[in-house]
């Protein structure tokens, strides 16, 4: 159990020995877990300062030398602030920057609503050339962090600050693309991102007490999305309910409503940050108070059940 | 590359002439600014660049970035005449099927180092390329051309803290100071001055001299080649819509494409101009 920002740092501090990159921070490395790489690898971090539209244009000028460069921030100031240099200098290029992007969401907890970051997904999925990636435990993130830098153009990566139940063994393999079914089930599918998984699946076993069967399936790849996989669940179980530890507008629900309703239309439900900004308290406190667990989960299925 | 003084008159007024023809064509583009800068892309691009036209992605390369990049048709001319592509091509400026997009995009032109347009943000790509070129112990240098309107975007002076905090020596910024912006003077609209003191401030090395001087320009260069701690700031007064006699100091022509009477008036000055110099279209 770690959260996906320490196995960020990790991966980071891992595959430097494997792969030639660089990375840049904001002066969050302590945040950010940049610094476990900059520990080791100090002739290959740089130091933007709190310099955020700089911090994007160094490491353009770097991919546009031909390296490879992660970028990191929290959301907030990467996905949020430096939006525009994001899309004119490193996507418009097509370059090789990975945003690596930490402190999502409204469960980061005491920071406030300045720094929950909600719109970043939607942000990022909008803009040509740029992949997205959210992945759900550290074990996931680290093959996450390593396909991305495998990767050849840009890459928004999406980390959370607070640790996560593990979900998957350490052996397994992500696939920019793809997404994971973890349950089978025919009466409804939920699709969840990032924290929300570990939610989708206790929503599911508490479903299961109700003689539900649900389908889990946990979309790190939010872009591009795996229609296929959304396809066939709203075509074996008919109704969908996605969950995110972001706004309901632009994020993962989104993404799979625009799936659905070209391909197989269903009912799909949004769990997520309903169009407000966050608050600071704690991560449970914040989950209960927005609707971000497995309660509001498993409401969502219900209440769908009674219409 | 060497190229004489006066060639490189010639070379810059070649550059407003095909810049000129690409806005015409166009109807639309920005010719005050591509004309204010003609002489530091004639010298750059005819005699301090170590580029090669038939390698443009030569990894030792030195650098160039347009950080304003709405003077792409003065950036086209002078690649076009540096053999690049081929002069040809300039005409086609802004058309649907031309590379030549109305600002420099490096996937579809050959030299373009870096995409740039929105303004503040080339100049960051630059400092990142000096970075890595110090960082990898490369020779290559890296030059940038801002507006003088551009420096008020803040993202400008967090590159100007990052390359002194490098000390990139490598990294010469060259400010084009026409002193017009879209709404009107500089001074008025936002006054960025002093900009020299402003550069020094962030540890650079700094020179202002008349951007519309050859002499002046090929001698800064020379000093900035002298330093080994500090990069490099040269404060350019230009005149904008230099070389085009309704042009000159006036903001309207900013942004605003000449109609057929103007242009023929104008494209008879700039030829004018060349053939005075000893040249030929």
């Amino acid at each position: 159990m770690a959260s996906t920002r320490e196995a960020y740092g990790k991966a980071l501090e891992a595959l430097g020995d494997k792969y030639d990159f660089y990375v840049f921070d904001a002066d969050l490395s302590e945040a950010t877990k940049t610094n476990l790489f900059a520990k080791k690898f100090p002739e290959r971090f740089f130091e933007a300062g709190i310099a955020e539209s700089n911090l994007m244009g160094m490491a353009a000028g770097f991919a546009a030398c031909g390296a490879t460069v992660f970028a990191s921030t929290f959301a907030m100031f990467s996905a949020g602030r430096a939006y525009e240099q994001i899309r004119n200098s490193i996507a418009y290029p097509n370059l090789n920057v990975k945003i690596a992007a930490t402190h999502a969401g409204v469960l980061i907890g005491p920071d406030g609503g300045s720094h929950q970051c909600i719109e970043d997904l939607s942000l990022m999925r909008t803009i040509p050339n740029m992949t997205v990636l959210c992945p759900s435990d550290a074990a996931q993130a680290m093959s996450c962090v390593e396909e991305a830098l495998k990767y050849q153009g840009p890459v928004y990566l999406r980390f959370g600050r607070n640790s996560s139940p593990d979900i998957y063994k350490n052996d397994v393999k992500f696939t920019i693309g793809k997404g994971f079914e973890l349950k089978g089930g025919k009466d409804g599918t939920i699709i969840a991102v990032g924290d929300m998984v570990y939610e989708a699946l206790l929503a599911s076993e508490e479903l299961e007490k109700s003689g539900f069967s649900v389908r889990v399936i946990d979309m790190p790849s939010i872009k591009p999305i795996d229609e296929e996989l959304i396809v066939k669940a709203a075509k074996e179980t008919g109704f969908i309910v996605t969950a995110e530890d972001h706004n309901i507008i632009g994020g993962l629900g989104s993404a799979v409503c625009e799936v659905t309703s070209q391909y197989c239309p269903v009912q799909v439900v949004r769990v997520g940050v309903k169009d407000k900004f966050g608050r600071s308290g704690s991560k449970a406190e914040l989950a209960e108070c927005y609707g971000l667990n497995s309660k509001a989960i498993v409401t969502a299925f219900c209440d769908r059940e009674k219409d | 590359m060497n190229t004489s003084a006066n060639d490189l008159k010639i070379i810059a007024n070649k550059i407003r002439y095909y810049a000129l023809e690409g806005i015409y064509n166009a109807q639309s583009g920005h010719p005050g600014g591509s004309m204010s800068m003609a002489e530091i892309m004639s010298v750059l691009f005819f005699n301090e660049l170590r580029i090669d036209p038939e390698n443009p992605k030569k990894p030792d390369r030195d650098r160039f970035v347009l950080s304003k990049g709405h003077a792409a048709p003065g950036y086209y001319a002078a690649l076009a005449l540096r053999g690049f592509f081929p002069v040809g091509e300039l005409k086609n400026l802004r058309k649907i099927d031309s590379p030549l997009q109305g600002h420099p995009d490096m996937k579809k032109v050959n030299g373009v180092d870096m995409s740039t347009g929105s303004l503040g943000q080339g100049i960051s790509s630059a400092v990142g390329m000096a970075l890595y070129g110090k960082t990898n112990r490369k020779d290559y240098r890296v030059y940038t051309l801002t507006g003088d309107g551009e420096i008020e975007e803040g993202q400008v002076w967090e590159a100007a803290m990052a390359a002194g905090h490098y000390k990139l020596s490598n990294l010469t910024v060259f400010v084009d100071n026409n002193n017009l912006q879209i709404d009107g003077k500089v001074s008025e609209v936002m006054s960025v001055y002093p900009i020299a003191e402003k550069f020094r401030a962030f540890g650079f090395y700094t020179q202002e001299i008349n951007g519309n001087d050859i002499e002046e320009i090929l001698r800064a260069l020379e000093n900035c080649r002298m330093q080994s701690e500090r990069p490099n700031a040269v404060i350019c007064k230009t005149v904008k819509g230099k070389g085009i006699s309704f042009m000159e100091n006036q903001q309207k022509w900013h942004g605003a494409a000449p109609n057929e009477e103007l242009y023929v008036k104008a494209s008879a000055e700039l030829e004018a101009a060349i053939t005075g110099l000893g040249g030929a279209l």
